[in-house]
């Protein structure tokens, strides 16, 4: 599919994000205009605050954008997941430019000019207001500038804790590998960047009361500018308009950040959707944010694997038996968070050792005991879920005693193409994934049982259940529905054809009478 | 001790001191009188103390010691809005606000203390004529578009919108080229003593207070040293008032 074709298919859904980037981002400035602007002045009439102040925003900025909502997510009032958190962290990152700008320019006024102010008897607000932030207006709206394009960029990232916005198609298209979808949201931000330099930059000029002539251009720099604010103003009022019928049939159902697990959402939401609920999305959310989101009450139910939860959220050391993982966890999620674990779906996504088949071939390798001699001249590519978590790569690599040339941490997606492109000599996948098959790899069989069983599985919180009753209904029909082949199909469907998954749920739907 | 002014006398220093706490004193023990309807001039090199001698005045400063009287009122007792929208003050370059026009500059006292438009805007036309510029050219102009001289006037015209009894120049005419510089201080002396205003106007030239000058202080390391008619202080014996004077004979030597 060419990208132009893309754009036809997909424009109204890229408008959407683009509708959530833009509120997203200008709701942040907003805000940190209206904290930053007099926190700004404060730091101008007291010296001794400026130091420590501008230190902490300072730091604020310094934080990886990731791990700032990584830290805001557990938070009450301020965090959890969606567009609460992403504006909190947003905010955060605007208030450095916006106060020192602020700070900056008003220092910068000339002093003649506050004492000519002052000595022809004008009170203290009065020189604030007629000489000082009109004088320093140019200064600080180059700071909102800079804030306005750090968080368009920023904004992107928020798509990792469920706020939307064009970041929905950058990691969608890592994950699947599709180029339109990153060209898709990576080009349209970055035209809101330069979109939004632009005109902030003639605003800007229209506070430049040294070098202006009589010209229009700051006129329409100001009508731009204007019609910029009131074109956010309704988006803002529009997005905030949002059917909020907290009625008692509405589920809100989330996925953890990878095809799959989109994908048994989406089955979930149909299928409820179907028996007339009202289904709120929080898809592809990144990392361990799914468990929390629902322990805090923000997400009713997602799909999990028995093995994540055993190791990952119970901690416990790996062990092999499914039966036995299956109801430790179901016992242990229900007295510890009042979660329900539905019956197993059918089918195991467990970690794929994975080489090149051709490789497997010339070499004859069956298990990855048979690939441990080969290691030392190879280069490994993991996922940074793999690399960190309990049942990964530390007592992988012990198990069967690996010693790799070299083990790069990479996005999981892409890890993939790195193996087939020889980039890599060996990755840790996902054994349903789709492209196994397509691009001729080559599964190497865990012969010492090293990874846990990882039953597909939803998670529900109880009180849910109690609430909607067609929850318990859909989760039984749904107990060994899928097999591990028809799993890793409907993945290839939407990662290898690069089909849209709500037609591919719906059509799987109807095929089986669901 | 506050002591009765004279009834022509407007402002009064009694003993004033001012001095930082990282610095010695700025100010020692000050006492001068400034007489209704004269053109004081204080005269001293940079640091001696002049610039900040008229800042009492005003109280952008306040003395460490002693007072200065407004008056007959201590600063300290004046509300300092009150007491400033009363004083006029002029600073090198105008000190004009670059984002507001002409207009809205010398019509800024005015529009502060509750002026209404029609009455300001006339005093604006009024100040512009009286300064020598032409209202119709230069009311809706920017301060960067017009000439340093032009600044300089506006900046005087400003001083004097709402009509104050007293102004407080500092080296007005220091940035001016010679001969705009000869021509303002000639039409300033003139302006002064038509409208009658009492001015207290700070300078390191001695040409500039000759020329305008009723009395002349002479000020040195804080203090001041002298002070007389132009007259008296070209006869004097003084040796930093002889300096002065000598700058001034070479420099007349060098243009015959």
């Amino acid at each position: 599919m060419s990208f132009w074709q893309f754009l036809q298919l997909n424009w109204s859904e890229l408008l959407l994000l683009v509708r959530q980037h833009v509120v997203l981002v200008f709701s942040a400035i907003l805000i940190a205009v209206i904290i930053g602007v007099p926190t700004g002045i404060l730091l101008t009439r007291h010296r001794a605050l400026r130091g420590p102040v501008l230190g902490i925003a300072n730091v604020m900025q310094t934080i990886p954008s990731l791990a700032l909502f990584g830290f805001l997510i557990p938070l009450p009032f301020i965090g959890g997941i969606g567009a609460r958190t992403a504006l909190v962290a947003l905010v955060l990152y605007s208030l450095l430019p916006i106060i020192r700008n602020t700070v900056t320019g008003i220092l910068g006024v000339e002093p003649s000019v506050r004492e000519a102010a002052v000595a022809m008897g004008m009170t203290d607000g009065q020189v604030l207001r007629q000489v000082e932030l009109p004088l320093a207006m140019g200064v600080i709206v180059t700071g909102i500038r800079v804030a306005t394009v750090i968080a368009v960029g920023v904004t992107t990232i928020a798509a990792a804790v469920g706020a939307g916005g064009l970041g929905v198609y950058i990691f969608r298209g890592l994950r699947q590998y599709d180029n339109n979808l990153l060209l898709a949201g990576a080009l349209s931000a970055a035209l809101l960047a330069l979109a939004a330099d632009f005109f902030l930059g003639l605003l800007e000029g229209q506070f430049s009361f040294e070098t202006k002539r009589g010209s229009v251009l700051p006129k329409v720099a100001l009508a731009a500018a204007v019609l910029l604010v009131v074109v956010g103003g309704i988006a803002l009022w529009r997005g905030g308009d949002a059917p909020k019928s907290a009625g008692q049939a509405r589920v809100s159902v989330g996925s953890k950040d990878f095809t799959e697990s989109a994908l048994l959402a989406e089955i979930v939401a149909q299928m409820l959707e179907a028996r007339g609920v009202s289904v709120e999305r929080r898809f592809e959310l990144g990392g361990n944010l799914p468990h929390d989101a629902m322990v805090s009450g923000t997400l009713d139910l997602y799909p999990e694997y028995t093995g994540t939860s055993y190791t990952a959220i119970l901690h416990h050391a790996p062990t092999g038996d499914p039966r036995a993982v299956y109801d430790q966890v179901k016992q242990e999620y229900a007295s510890k968070f009042n979660v329900e674990v539905s019956p197993p779906l059918g089918f195991e996504n467990t970690f794929a050792i994975l080489v090149r088949g051709e490789e497997a071939r010339r070499l004859n390798l069956k298990t990855i005991s048979d690939a441990a001699p080969h290691a030392t001249r190879w280069q490994a590519g993991f996922g940074q879920d793999f690399m960190s978590r309990a049942d990964g790569y530390p007592g992988f690599s012990k198990t069967y005693g690996l010693k790799f040339a070299e083990v790069r941490e990479m996005d999981l997606s892409l890890t993939y193409i790195a193996l087939s492109s020889r980039q890599v000599d060996l990755i840790a996948g996902n054994s349903t994934e789709g492209r196994i098959a397509t691009l001729d790899l080559f599964q190497l069989a865990d012969d010492r049982h090293y990874f846990p069983p990882y039953e597909a599985v939803y998670l529900v919180r109880q009180d849910s259940v109690t609430r909607v009753p067609a929850l318990r209904e859909v989760l039984s029909k749904l107990a060994n529905a899928i097999s591990t082949e028809e799993m890793r199909r409907l993945n290839y469907e939407i990662d290898g054809n690069k089909r849209d998954s709500k037609e591919v749920v719906r059509e799987w739907l109807s095929g089986r009478g669901l | 001790m506050p002591q009765e002014g004279t009834k022509d006398s407007l402002v009064q220093f009694h003993n004033v001191n001012y001095s930082l706490p990282t610095a010695a004193n700025i100010i020692s023990d000050l006492n001068l009188t400034v007489e209704r309807g004269e053109t004081l001039v204080l005269l001293g090199e940079s640091g001696c103390g002049k610039t900040t001698t008229l800042k009492l005045v005003n109280r952008l400063l306040t003395p460490s010691a002693g007072e200065v009287q407004v008056e007959g009122k201590a600063t300290t007792e004046w509300d300092p809005i009150a007491l400033r929208r009363r004083i006029g003050y002029v600073i090198q370059e105008g000190g004009l606000f670059p984002h507001f026009t002409i207009a809205r500059n010398v019509g800024l006292v005015p529009a502060l203390s509750g002026w209404d438009q029609a009455r300001t805007t006339e005093r604006v036309r009024e100040l512009l004529s009286l300064v020598g510029l032409d209202p119709g050219r230069f009311a809706e102009r920017y301060p960067r578009e017009l000439s340093g001289g032009q600044r300089q006037r506006v900046g005087v015209a400003r001083a004097l919108a709402a009509d104050p009894p007293l102004l407080l120049l500092d080296e007005p005419f220091g940035a001016l080229d010679p001969l705009t510089r000869a021509s303002l201080q000639r039409e300033f002396a003139d302006l002064t003593s038509r409208l009658g205003k009492t001015a207290i106007l700070v300078t390191h030239d001695v040409r500039e207070a000759l020329i305008l000058a009723r009395r002349i202080g002479l000020m040195h390391k804080g203090q001041l040293l002298l002070l007389e008619t132009p007259e008296r202080f070209l006869a004097s014996d003084h040796p930093q008032a002889r300096a002065y004077i000598d700058t001034l004979k070479v420099s007349d030597g060098g243009a015959q």
